[in-house]
């Protein structure tokens, strides 16, 4: 199983990240030619340089895989309205945390990255919305925005050309649904985070102050200097075809070496991930599961054939170890990549139980604005903790199944999908475990339906 | 597939047929239009679209065309394919495009709404035994007929507030609560003053006021109205009554010139509640929270309800004939009233010809409040204008009469339910004066009259208004009057026909109708009671534009000035 050649790491994003000898000042970015695509991209057109992204093909890192030169097609640049420029630095989904090793880390090339997309797009007003936990990486930020000022590479007359764009860090006050697009532009206007519906609120269109506006993750915004600096073509050979450039993926889990890895796309397969770079499963473990692309995402089971027909048309057969590591992969099993923050379980992870932590966090931070998701999430995390709790019945499962299956495809926003996959995919390749609750637990029969 | 000729219409398959509705509304307004409910809480006609209760779920799909060349994609019979978006769309908040459609009962739709019913019930206490909402609740409605009648829930449900006053009128349970948002989005959107929200989040969101702020605007009590369940509930019709035994009788608000339309609830001659009836070009589905006390007026202590000669009570007839008697040969001033019918003001008009009676007319004024409370507090000034009781705009004092009075020009006097000493009339003016007084309550006024004739709140009887902008609107009687009482419109007619042998006043109002109606210059020309549309019917008021209306922009409302200018 464990190949020969592990697989090295190509680090775009984080290529300074972990030297010692790099910080995130100012200068030390300079050293190592910082903010040049910055003075390159005010030697071109705006619309050239969206052309280059959109030529990059570079998709959004934010969970979505949406490509980021199309988003930036869709503004509306006809209203007159002015337009904003938002980067989405909530990241919140379990199981990930690669953006806050950019920010806290390298703050300057996200600030570069900001400042090349606000001009491409026409921006006059950049946000860096970040998400309440992250106090140090705003304080980190705001240090970084202000040297970027005091140099001129953002604020007013940027680099001494007329183009002015002012870009502040806006904290979050501690919810996860803030990093939908949508909720974190209502939250972003000072009120209740609520997810609004689309249609007619696309961000494009009618986002921030019901102006056209762009939201991008922070590792998308990064991936923004990379096109200038190489090209949009140039990019587009990295990775993959539909799946360019790098990607991190965070892993956590029970693997010997947990952290974030930047890797090409479909550089790696799930297998050399788990073996080859984190080092394998701890000492005496099997593999049991593997949720690919944080929480929301639909879970693996280590002993599952996926197999079906690709993108390009060719067969596929893989066991969970082939699964190659880009947006396609994980996508193909019925899963996703999502934000990369891969989790590991192995056979000492009970089933049940990590569906009743996944469902508590979904119930905790369900925003409540819409009927399926509010009332579905907080169900299910009653249901599992009753089954933790020795009550489980055995219709449970089918319970929580239906649960699910009422949630998903009719809220308002993306967080019913994220809050019904992760039921769906346990009921579906655990539903033993549940019903083995079932038996060893009290079994408290339903109620007597008249 | 295309729209039709008219541009304004469009087609759409609804559930298979081909229908057409207006272009730009949405599907749940399009198919009520064709009879088709498509049931929500949270949307509400005129308020903003939220969409967040997801009970108005529906299949849709339009017609596909090719990406690139936007041409037509056609099935193998030259049809036009249609691309059903594979989940369900709000009907709230998606309006109809040509060629759409639109499922309301594939199973799909069927599944979501058993799937919100079930939701929407899981934390709800099922109160409804001890529930105000319940006989007219939105949950108990749909969870019938969309449902799927029983529950699978085990767990324990949620706690949260009960009995919270929002405000003096308006108390909150928090646990029956949907969080539709109706009652927050009616304080920002239609009286501007945003004191509701949520707190917390999640299955435990919970409405409530601002710290420091209270929901104590004189339209608190149409959240309560808007609450599509018992959350919300009228302090003031709390435990009552039980909705089913309320008798609903179609009426008028008599606050104000504004006429909101409403609702007359009562149970066995008994008023337990007055609520708002829609009219988009009058009051929208509001109205105040003044105006819904009004029905106290009928029960109050200072009601009139026995005649009386000299302070004597006796029987309606001879209080109807010493006032004739009165009446008869005198020097007559005849006080009226804004508040008076528009059938009331055209006999007592004649009834002032008749005994060669000088009129006057009293108005209340007071602030507006842009919305439904007009400065004008009276019903139907404007009709006192176009039944000739009066040609010149009326002030809230009478000092023309005062001035009349101290010169001796007149020694008796008719009043309809005016206190005229409120409003610049001494009781030195009256010394010597004969006063014969209409009216529904005491008031200084009546207690100088020396014949007291009791008549019957707008409750009692029947009748029309014109409201502030020229709309007449008709009323009909809710509740019986006290007993032994007629109609003001029977005494008018009796003292009219006292007079002389050969005038014969009818009191009915098809009578009166068509003498009102019968002039071509009227503006009632050709318009009968009966034929008065329950939504009203509007006036050219053209004729009385030179004269300066109190009333400010409000709803549907604008300054015959201002007109122009907007």
């Amino acid at each position: 199983m464990i190949k020969k050649n592990t697989p090295q790491e190509r680090r775009i994003i984080l290529k300074h990240a972990d030297d010692p000898k790099y910080s995130n000042k100012i200068g030390c970015y300079l050293k190592n030619n910082g903010y040049s695509m910055l003075k390159k991209a005010f030697k071109m057109k705006p619309e050239e340089i969206g052309e280059e992204v959109l030529k990059s093909g570079v998709r959004g890192r934010g969970g979505a895989g949406f490509p980021a030169g199309m988003k930036w097609k869709f503004l509306d640049r006809k209203s007159g309205k002015p337009i904003y420029l938002i980067c989405n630095a909530d990241e919140s989904e379990p199981g990930t945390f690669k953006d806050r090793q950019i920010m806290h880390k390298d703050p300057h090339q996200l600030i570069e990255g900001m400042m090349i997309a606000a001009y491409a797009i026409g921006a006059k007003q950049a946000f860096i919305y970040i998400r309440a936990e992250f106090f140090k990486g705003a304080h980190i930020l705001e240090e970084a925005i202000a040297e970027a000022k005091e140099k001129n590479f953002c604020g007013d007359k940027i680099l001494g050309s007329s183009y002015s764009c002012d870009l502040v860090v806006h904290r979050g006050a501690g919810a996860y649904i803030c990093g939908e697009e949508t909720g974190l532009i209502e939250s972003l206007e000072g009120k209740r985070p609520n997810p609004r519906i689309k249609p007619p609120y696309f961000p494009a269109v009618l986002g921030l102050y019901q102006c056209p506006t762009i939201v991008n993750n922070v590792e998308t915004l990064c991936n923004v200097k990379h096109v200038l600096e190489i090209g949009g073509e140039e990019f587009a050979k990295i990775g993959k075809p539909n799946n360019t450039g790098t990607r991190i993926w965070c892993v956590s889990g029970q693997v010997q070496k947990p952290g974030y890895y930047e890797f090409e796309c479909g550089a790696l397969t799930l297998g050399e991930m788990i073996y080859d770079v984190c080092g394998g499963l701890l000492p005496g473990r099997t593999l049991k599961a593997v949720i690919p692309g944080g929480s929301s995402s639909k879970i693996l089971r280590a002993d599952e054939r996926f197999s079906g027909k690709l993108k390009d048309g060719s067969d596929f057969d893989w066991g969970i170890e082939d699964i190659p590591l880009d947006f396609d992969g994980p996508a193909s099993v019925g899963s996703m990549s999502g934000s990369g923050g891969i989790i590991i379980m192995d056979d000492t992870v009970d089933m049940v139980e990590a569906m009743a932590n996944i469902n508590a966090f979904y119930a905790h931070e369900s925003c409540g604005q819409c009927t399926p998701c509010r009332e579905g999430s907080l169900w299910m995390k009653k249901i599992t903790k009753r089954m933790c709790e020795g009550d489980a019945r055995h219709e449970d499962a089918d319970l929580l199944l239906s649960v699910a299956n009422q949630i998903e495809g009719r809220t308002i926003c993306a967080f019913g999908e994220a809050a019904a996959w992760p039921t769906q995919s346990f009921i579906a390749k655990f539903r033993n475990e549940f019903e083995e609750k079932a038996k060893n637990g009290k079994n408290k029969p339903s109620l007597q339906l008249i | 597939m295309s729209s039709n000729g008219n541009s304004s219409m469009v087609t759409i398959n609804l559930d298979g047929k081909e229908v057409d509705v207006p272009a730009g509304i949405n599907i749940i307004e399009a198919a009520a239009i064709h009879g088709t409910e498509v049931p929500h809480y949270c949307y509400h006609p005129q308020l903003s679209v939220a969409g967040n209760c997801r009970m108005c779920l529906v299949e849709m799909g339009t017609p596909m065309r090719d990406r690139g060349t936007g041409e037509a994609i056609l099935d193998k019979d030259g049809v036009q394919k249609i691309g059903w978006i594979p989940k369900p769309v709000i009907g709230c908040g998606t309006n109809v495009s040509p060629g759409m459609h639109v499922k309301t009962n594939s199973s799909m739709v069927t599944g979501s709404q058993e799937g919100i019913m079930e939701f929407l019930l899981v934390n709800h206490p099922l109160d409804c035994p001890i529930c105000d909402q319940a006989g007219e609740c939105r949950l108990q409605e749909f969870a019938t007929d969309y449902g799927r009648g029983y529950s699978r829930y085990v767990e324990r449900k949620n706690v949260k507030p009960k009995r919270t006053k929002l405000g003096p009128r308006v108390t909150l349970d928090d646990e029956r609560c949907i969080l539709c948002s109706r009652c927050i989005r009616f304080c920002q959107e239609v009286v501007d003053d945003d004191v509701l929200g949520f707190v917390d989040r999640g299955s435990f969101s919970t409405l409530t006021c601002f710290p420091g702020k209270e929901l104590s605007n004189n339209y608190s009590l149409n959240t309560v109205d808007l609450c599509p369940v018992g959350a919300l509930t009228s302090s003031d019709f709390r435990f009552k009554m039980r909705v089913w035994f309320l008798k609903e009788s179609p009426s008028i608000c008599t606050e104000s010139s504004a006429g909101s339309n409403i609702l007359v609830s009562s149970r066995e001659g008994e008023i337990y509640r007055i609520t708002p009836r829609r009219n988009d070009s009058v009051n929208d589905s509001w109205m105040t929270d003044s105006g819904r006390e009004l029905y106290k007026q009928v029960k109050s202590d200072d009601r009139i309800i026995t005649p009386s000669i000299d302070g004597e009570s006796s029987t309606l007839a001879d209080a109807i004939s010493s006032a004739s008697e009165l009446l008869k040969d005198k020097k007559l001033a005849i006080v009226g009233s804004c508040r008076s019918t528009v059938e009331e003001q055209y006999l007592l008009t004649k009834l002032a010809r008749n005994f060669k009676g000088k009129k006057f007319l009293r108005g209340h004024f007071g602030d507006d409040d842009g919305i439904l409370l007009a400065s004008d507090r009276t019903p139907n000034l404007r009709g006192a204008l176009a039944t000739g009781f009066s040609a010149k705009y009326p002030s809230d004092q009478l000092s023309d009469l005062s001035r009349a009075l101290s010169k001796g020009q007149f020694d008796t006097l008719l009043v309809m339910g005016e206190d005229i000493l409120d409003s610049g009339v001494t009781r030195d003016d009256l010394k010597g004066i004969k006063v014969v007084y209409l009216g529904t309550h005491r008031n200084e006024t009546s207690a100088l009259a020396n014949v007291l004739i009791p008549t019957l709140t707008s409750f009692e009887k029947t009748g029309s208004f014109i409201n502030r902008t020229f709309r007449l609107q008709s009323f009909k009687q809710a509740v019986p009057g006290p007993a032994g009482l007629l109609p003001d419109l029977h005494i008018l007619a009796s003292l009219i026909n006292s007079l002389s042998e050969e005038v014969k006043q009818s009191a009915d109002l098809a009578q009166i109708w068509k003498q009102l109606s019968k002039s071509a210059t009227s503006i009632f020309h050709k318009l009968s009671f009966s034929s008065i549309p329950s939504e009203g019917f509007q006036l050219d008021g053209k004729k009385w534009s030179e004269l300066d209306f109190v009333e400010k922009k409000a709803l549907h409302f604008l300054p015959a000035n201002q007109l122009q200018e907007a």
